[in-house]
């Protein structure tokens, strides 16, 4: 068999989270909303009818084609998209053909293994999403809620190499995405969806063999192995003397499997023509100035800093920038505690990421800031409270609201290091075993671990164990 | 004199001062109607009684209740000492291409005969909160497609007020005609590439194009979105200064709206023409067109009643102060209709994409094999011939392949037939010019049945008004006389972007040397047998 390789090309549909649809008033998002209950005139294709730009919509576009490295288009259009189909009310699709907002870019993909592979982007534009339709017993039934929200597509060059690489771009697409706040980019949701371009050609060849379309990925796992399995299938027909031909391929996530859904020999012809409803879209030297200085640290760079800044490892440094949210929390608890960056990485990789999880909350959504955090590892450091109480006080401040150090206060949870109380406690531990006393005086000093913890129970674990120790030995080595 | 026959302004001032009712404003219209409308325009082609030959036909669809409403409303509110707004009580038609809330909004096409929109056009709800009463949404061609209103789907199309077996023009030629029939005072028209001024100057009213952008689209069915505006036809310039004031202004709702403030047009009428600088172009004589036979470019002079009257006009405005200015030079005007049918098809075609049968309009009864079937048959049975036609020139206009010939090429002329007249207008021009004065039409009214079929002959009927619409100017059309036939002329001045008051000056300068002209007594026919009746 001859060595190949695979080539894929991504195409994208970003649900971009605004607060209404890219051309109306109506919500963007319907999830969930019975069908046909969030629309309007104008995202229903009503005749008359004209659309109004969402500025918040060209934005986040603008926001997006400049976290990506495209150029930021001063002046873009615009276009119609003719076609018939009922989940398109008006016959076509306002899309950005020739004059997109964002043009060229790309997304450096960190593979797991350490190599690097720059993926290009061919297309980045803005557009309206149609409606869906289904069919129930034997009717067509149209849904138009979903017409009308503001998508951007975008499309790579045929840069990945594998269904690993694919899923890697889709992961580190969607932490961008969240990063810069502009997409839910949640899979499941439809907010970030998927097709996928698949050809297979002799490794060291450059051509462009024929590729079929794979639709209806909607996970990551889901176009890993819907790759994986196209390359298969390519690759054993040309095996066998067969020839790739230019299909449309459904993947059924339930059963693993490609099935045509149309073969696709000729090209739609969409007739674009420029959308006379609306303007250009003209952004300014400082408009564009002003997205790209909103445009924060990108994860990858912020990385790359916790590492040589706060000498995070690598691995730690990855987790803590996966999302926007954490990594901002991470950096205020280290700038709030002052002290080394290491062990404010440790609680939250530990404890704290453990109390996220059982709460399902992110970081941006806890109610323990990250000043709080600051002041617990402070108290534990500075043994005014040991680490188990500073374990326990994460919950107990997220659940209550309150200061850390209120709570230490109000429920006696301070260390007691103060050598009178503690001796007070002893005495009486001692007073109440006067066999144990007299076991360790007569040469079991091996009893001493069970005095502290003797002690420890008394105090509610609250007493300063090496002070404990100390005293003990004092006040039983006397007489 | 009845009080149908009134000016908007007179109407109005004298609802407002409470010395005339809106109801009574409103019982003298519908008497006209009744008199004079005949049949409204409907789906079912029954034959004609021989009297209906002579009525007028501009309506499809007669609004009287939601009129009733209207006037008792403006009455209430003189009772009450509020105000009842600046048109109060004045009777006004809705070319029945702009959407009106809860009523039937068919754009004269089997397609959408039963669509009931539930939003009103943003310039007939302007009219409305001013006061004007809605008597009805009068007929047009289908969709606007068309110089005639003969191809509506609702018939019988309207006649010309001034001849019944002429036509009244189009697309808007029911507006005109129903103002020219003294059915109403004012009506909304709009105009793609002549539709209101064409049928204004046929009918003997004032139609105003007004600048793109200057009257919000909101409401309008499109036909070439980039060409399309709203506009008044009215009986007297000063009405339709009226009117644009109230329709004129920014929507929200229309991106394409201006946000330059409008005028007082009322205002500016006062201001008369004197050292007003009007240009007559050289290439406004003759209609040029390709032989239909050989393609070849052929020339033909326009009816001579109209140039004399358009040189008579000049002279008019000489002698009130005006400076004339001859042969200005706008050489891309004759390839305005070549043009035009590039564009306003590909546009048309798409924006008529969204009448599939699938949510509202009409849908084939028949038996239908799967979607693309029943799409395919409820336009073969919903558009009518030239709808059809628009469709399939604008698709293969649009087609890869074609685009950049045509579509692409038509843009670029586009954009020199507006440089031509930004020439004109520059102020550090040659000509400096404040107004183009230029024939309206290149004949009067033509007879019902001589050119529809003709789809190439009826595009020409625009070729004098088409190339303000390219380049998104003002024009207003004002009666310039009538021909030998006893059939109106119209005398047509363009103006710089949102100058509406400029040409609304030289109208209304024109206008009123011109009142005691023999010519201006002249009643239109179907008024004439009014009297002798």
């Amino acid at each position: 068999m001859k060595d190949y390789e695979v080539v894929i090309g991504l195409e994208t549909h970003i649900q971009l989270n605004t607060q209404t649809k890219i051309f109306c008033s109506c919500k963007a998002d319907s999830w969930e909303a019975a069908p046909n209950t969030n629309i309007c005139p104008v995202c229903s294709g009503m005749p008359g009818v004209l659309p109004v730009l969402n500025s918040e919509a060209v934005h986040k576009g603008a926001l997006l084609a400049a976290a990506m490295h495209a150029e930021v288009n001063p002046v873009s259009y615009f276009d119609r998209k003719n076609y018939f189909y009922p989940d398109l009310p008006k016959g076509y699709q306002i899309t950005q053909f020739d004059e997109p907002i964002g043009k060229g870019g790309y997304l450096d993909l960190h593979m797991p293994d350490g190599a690097t592979r720059r993926v290009r982007i061919h297309k980045l534009h803005l557009e309206e999403d149609a409606g869906k339709t289904k069919l129930d017993h034997g009717m067509r039934l149209v849904d138009f809620n979903r017409c009308g929200v503001p998508l951007v597509e975008m499309v790579t060059e045929p840069d990945l190499r594998s269904g690993e690489e694919a899923a890697q771009y889709l992961i580190q697409l969607r932490q961008l995405l969240r990063w810069i706040g502009v997409s839910e980019a949640d899979m499941e949701r439809g907010h970030l969806r998927c097709d996928a371009n698949v050809s297979i050609r002799e490794r060291g060849s450059q051509i462009l063999n024929t590729k079929t379309e794979i639709k209806n990925i909607n996970s990551i796992d889901a176009v890993r192995q819907a790759i994986i399995e196209e390359t298969k299938r390519q690759i054993e027909l040309v095996e066998s003397g067969g020839k790739v031909v230019s299909y449309t391929l459904d993947w059924d996530a339930d059963t693993g499997k490609l099935s045509k859904m149309r073969s696709k020999e000729t090209e739609a012809d969409y007739r674009y023509f420029r959308e006379p409803d609306l303007l250009p879209v003209v952004l300014t030297e400082e408009e564009i100035a002003r997205v790209k200085a909103e445009l924060p640290e990108l994860p990858l760079e912020r990385k790359a800093r916790f590492q040589t800044e706060y000498g995070l490892s690598a691995y730690d440094a990855e987790i803590l920038t996966s999302e926007r949210g954490l990594s901002d929390y991470f950096e205020a608890a280290v700038d709030s505690f002052g002290g080394e960056a290491k062990t404010v990485s440790n609680w939250m990789m530990n404890d704290l990421s453990r109390l996220m999880n059982d709460l399902g909350k992110n970081a941006s959504e806890l109610v323990l800031t990250p000043a709080f955090l600051a002041q617990i590892i402070h108290m534990v450091e500075d043994g005014k409270i040991n680490a188990a109480t500073g374990k326990s006080l994460l919950r107990k401040v997220e659940e209550s609201g309150r200061e850390p150090a209120q709570i230490v206060e109000a429920e006696g949870l301070a260390v007691i290091g103060d050598s009178d109380a503690l001796r007070e406690q002893i005495q009486s531990v001692l007073a109440a075993s006067t066999a144990e006393v007299e076991s360790f005086r007569a040469g079991k000093e091996s009893l001493l671990g069970w005095f502290v913890g003797q002690v420890m129970r008394a105090t509610g674990g609250k007493a300063d164990p090496k002070r404990t120790r100390e005293i003990l030995l004092e006040l039983l080595r006397q007489k | 004199m009845s009080l149908n026959q009134f000016s908007a302004l007179h109407v109005a001032s004298r609802v407002r001062a409470g010395e005339l009712s809106a109801r009574e404003v409103l019982e003298s219209s519908l008497s006209q109607i009744h008199a004079v409308d005949g049949l409204p325009g409907s789906l079912d082609q029954k034959p004609l009684e021989p009297a209906e030959e002579q009525k007028v036909h501009a309506f499809i669809r007669l609004t009287e209740d939601l009129a009733r409403q209207q006037a008792e409303e403006v009455d209430r509110k003189v009772a009450d000492g509020e105000d009842p707004g600046i048109l109060a009580g004045v009777p006004v038609s809705i070319k029945d291409i702009f959407t009106l809330q809860g009523i039937e909004t068919t754009a004269a096409s089997r397609i959408l005969y039963n669509f009931k929109p539930p939003y009103t056009a943003t310039p007939v709800k302007k009219l409305i909160e001013a006061g004007a009463l809605i008597l009805g949404k009068a007929n047009l061609d289908e969709f606007t497609f068309g110089s005639s209103s003969e191809s509506s789907a609702f018939k019988p199309a309207p006649n010309n007020p001034w001849n019944p077996s002429r036509v009244p023009g189009g697309s808007s030629g029911g507006s005109a005609a129903s103002v020219a029939a003294e059915e109403v005072a004012l009506s909304l028209g709009t105009d793609t590439g002549g539709s209101i001024r064409q049928p204004a100057a046929f009918c003997g009213v004032v139609g105003l194009k007004p600048t793109y952008g200057r009257v919000s689209r909101y409401g309008l069915m499109a036909f070439s979105s980039s060409l399309d505006c709203p506009g008044p036809i009215a009986r007297n310039v000063s009405d339709a200064a009226l009117m644009l004031q109230i329709i004129a202004g920014n929507d929200p709702k229309d991106s394409t709206s201006s946000v330059v403030p409008a005028a007082n047009y009322l205002e500016a009428l006062k201001e008369g023409i004197k050292g007003l600088r009007i240009g007559l172009s050289p290439d406004y004589t003759h209609l040029f067109y390709p032989d239909f036979e050989t393609g070849e470019l052929a020339m033909e002079a326009i009816q001579k009643e109209i140039s004399d009257a358009v040189l008579y006009a000049a002279s008019v405005m000489a002698d009130l102060g005006a400076e004339i200015v001859e042969n200005v030079p706008l050489p891309n005007a004759k390839y305005s209709i070549p043009t035009y049918f590039v564009v306003s098809r590909v546009e048309a075609a798409s924006n008529l994409h969204r009448f599939d049968g699938v949510k509202y309009g009409y849908r084939t009864p028949l038996e239908v094999e799967d979607l693309q079937d029943l799409i395919r048959r409820t336009r073969a049975e919903g558009f009518g011939s030239e709808a059809k036609l628009r469709i399939l020139m604008g698709m293969y206009l649009s087609s890869e392949g074609f685009a950049a010939n045509y579509y692409q090429r038509a843009l670029k002329v586009r954009a020199m037939i507006r440089r031509d007249f930004e020439r004109a207008f520059d102020p550090h021009g040659e000509h400096h010019l404040d107004v183009i004065l230029t024939p309206t039409t290149a004949t009067t009214a033509f007879k019902r049945n001589d050119v529809f079929g003709n789809t190439v002959r009826m595009q020409y009927s625009d070729q004098m008004t088409v190339s303000a619409n390219h380049a998104g100017l003002p024009a207003v059309s004002v009666p310039g006389g009538l021909d030998a036939d006893h059939l109106p002329i119209g005398i047509q001045f363009i103006g710089p972007d949102f100058r509406e008051d400029m040409i609304l000056r030289a109208g209304y300068a024109y206008e009123q040397a011109t009142l005691d002209e023999a010519w201006r007594a002249v009643r239109p026919a179907v008024l004439r047998q009014e009297v002798a009746k």
